[in-house]
């Protein structure tokens, strides 16, 4: 009965909206923390490397956690692609010849989330592929020897291709977690008057910090250089 | 503000009928009063084909008062022509000139099959209502007015919920044709009053699980339905039905007994 009662909820459409918005949520605030460690870069390359020595040293347990981010990040996606093709299949099969905004709902944020995420989903393969599994160097901070991770990221932002793809990406979290950051709470039910207006605005501040602040930190370590 | 009579062009889909190919014809309509609302505007179209011989323009409509729900059309591409809390029968024509090219579409979705020209199957609202939409206490006559005591604001946010008309301008204007305010508003309505809580549970759970099979889309929070509906009913009441919907999915148990 109770497994019975859980996959019908993790089948139906508000169990399945909650789900988005449970994982939505656990990744922005991965991303806060992700943000965090960035900004050792500019304090200095031990400071960074550092920080990823701790993070590696952690060991089985880390890879836990990363186990949990994938899990967490594939669920948000599958949920993401089973509903818009759902949600495109609904609006029926004649299209309006005329379709206009009221202006008062629908924003541009909120029409262009499936478009940002594979964005995104681009984005982080890529972005896993050229750091996380990109070029090992070994570096010594404080005579342990660590793999140099401020190397391998400012080496990565010489490129002013992969400057300009990175920021553009980082526009697309913006602008995919303006509308998502939000909308989670609506989805959870979190919604009231007092609150939901103030929930909104964080929801951009939140958006213009995150997206501002990894598009900053790449155009910084461009001009730095290595 | 235009006076006087106006002769508007119109693009207005014609089909025949559900399986048939439809498409835009344009019309021109003459005689048109700034008093007139948009449907007398088509009646009086509707009059010019007729005495031309040809089929007139079918779209649903019924009290053209603004509370039955009937009258269900996209105009120039917005439920209703997307004026604040007003339906197509409340849009009057001093809010057009002399001149204008005005579209007129069907309310579309999966779930609102066209039957003929402007006109929708919206009957998958009906699946949804019977699903749960009302209470089934047997209440006998009717009780004291003070009986029951209910506080104002729950008393008003309940009333906010049932002035939906049910007339689909939600489903039709959300980009994943979804009919979640509808439902959300019937959810809401019945959680907050004490007459419709003992069966709240159930019925979010029977409401979402009909409104999902009917077709219908998932909600996003574009809030367009919000924006369109001629009642101004908020998305704060599916945030209310998702509430009520997450408590019944993990508290809900209805034991089996013998009969």
């Amino acid at each position: 009965m109770m497994t019975n009662a859980v996959s019908h909820y993790c089948r139906s459409s508000i169990g399945r909206k909650h789900l988005m918005a449970l994982t939505g949520l656990a990744l922005c605030g991965f991303l806060v923390g992700h943000l965090a460690g960035n900004f050792l870069l500019m304090v200095g390359p031990d400071a960074f490397n550092l920080y990823g020595y701790k993070l590696f040293s952690l060991g089985s347990l880390l890879y836990v956690i990363e186990a949990g981010l994938g899990l967490v990040f594939l669920v948000h996606l599958g949920l993401a692609i089973k509903l818009t093709i759902e949600n495109k299949k609904a609006r029926g099969p004649q299209a309006y010849h005329m379709k206009v905004r009221t202006g008062r709902g629908t924003t541009f944020m909120s029409q262009t989330m499936p478009y940002t995420g594979l964005v995104l989903l681009v984005f982080i393969i890529l972005h896993l592929m050229n750091l996380k599994f990109g070029a090992y160097y070994s570096t010594t901070v404080d005579g342990i020897e660590m793999r140099d991770l401020y190397r391998v990221t400012m080496e990565f932002f010489t490129s002013i291709g992969n400057v300009v793809w990175y920021s553009f990406a980082m526009i697309c979290a913006a602008l995919h977690t303006a509308h998502g950051f939000a909308s989670a709470f609506q989805s959870l039910g979190l919604n009231h008057p007092r609150f939901y207006p103030a929930i909104k605005k964080i929801s951009y501040l939140y958006a213009i910090v995150i997206g501002g602040g990894f598009a900053f930190i790449s155009i910084w370590a461009h001009l730095k250089g290595v | 503000m235009a006076s006087g009579n106006m002769t508007l062009n119109l693009k207005i889909w014609r089909q025949k009928h559900g399986e048939a190919q439809g498409k835009l014809v344009d019309y021109k309509v003459n005689n048109v009063l700034p008093e007139m609302s948009f449907l007398e505007m088509i009646d009086v179209l509707n009059e010019q084909l007729v005495s031309k011989g040809e089929d007139a323009i079918a779209f649903d409509h019924d009290c053209r008062e603004g509370i039955c729900g009937m009258c269900s059309m996209m105009i120039d591409g917005k439920a209703h022509g997307g004026f604040k809390n007003t339906t197509t029968c409340q849009v009057h024509m001093r809010l057009y000139k002399d001149g204008d090219t005005i579209v007129v579409e069907p309310f579309r979705a999966q779930a609102f099959p066209v039957v003929k020209d402007l006109t929708v199957d919206r009957s998958a609202l009906d699946g949804i209502m019977a699903a749960g939409g009302y209470t089934s206490a047997n209440t006998g006559n009717a009780q004291d007015a003070n009986s029951i005591l209910i506080p104002k604001p729950i008393a008003d946010e309940a009333m906010d919920a049932a002035a939906c008309i049910g007339c689909g301008a939600c489903v039709a204007s959300c980009p994943n044709g979804s009919a979640m305010l509808f439902m959300g508003a019937k959810v809401s309505q019945l959680a907050l009053l004490p007459q419709g809580k003992p069966e709240a549970p159930k019925r979010a759970l029977n409401m979402v699980m009909t409104h999902d099979h009917l077709g219908f889309g998932n909600c996003t929070t574009h809030a367009e339905c919000e924006a369109t509906c001629p009642k101004g009913i908020s998305i704060e009441h599916i945030a209310r039905m998702n509430r009520e919907y997450l408590k019944a999915a993990f508290t809900y148990f209805e034991k089996k007994r013998d009969e």
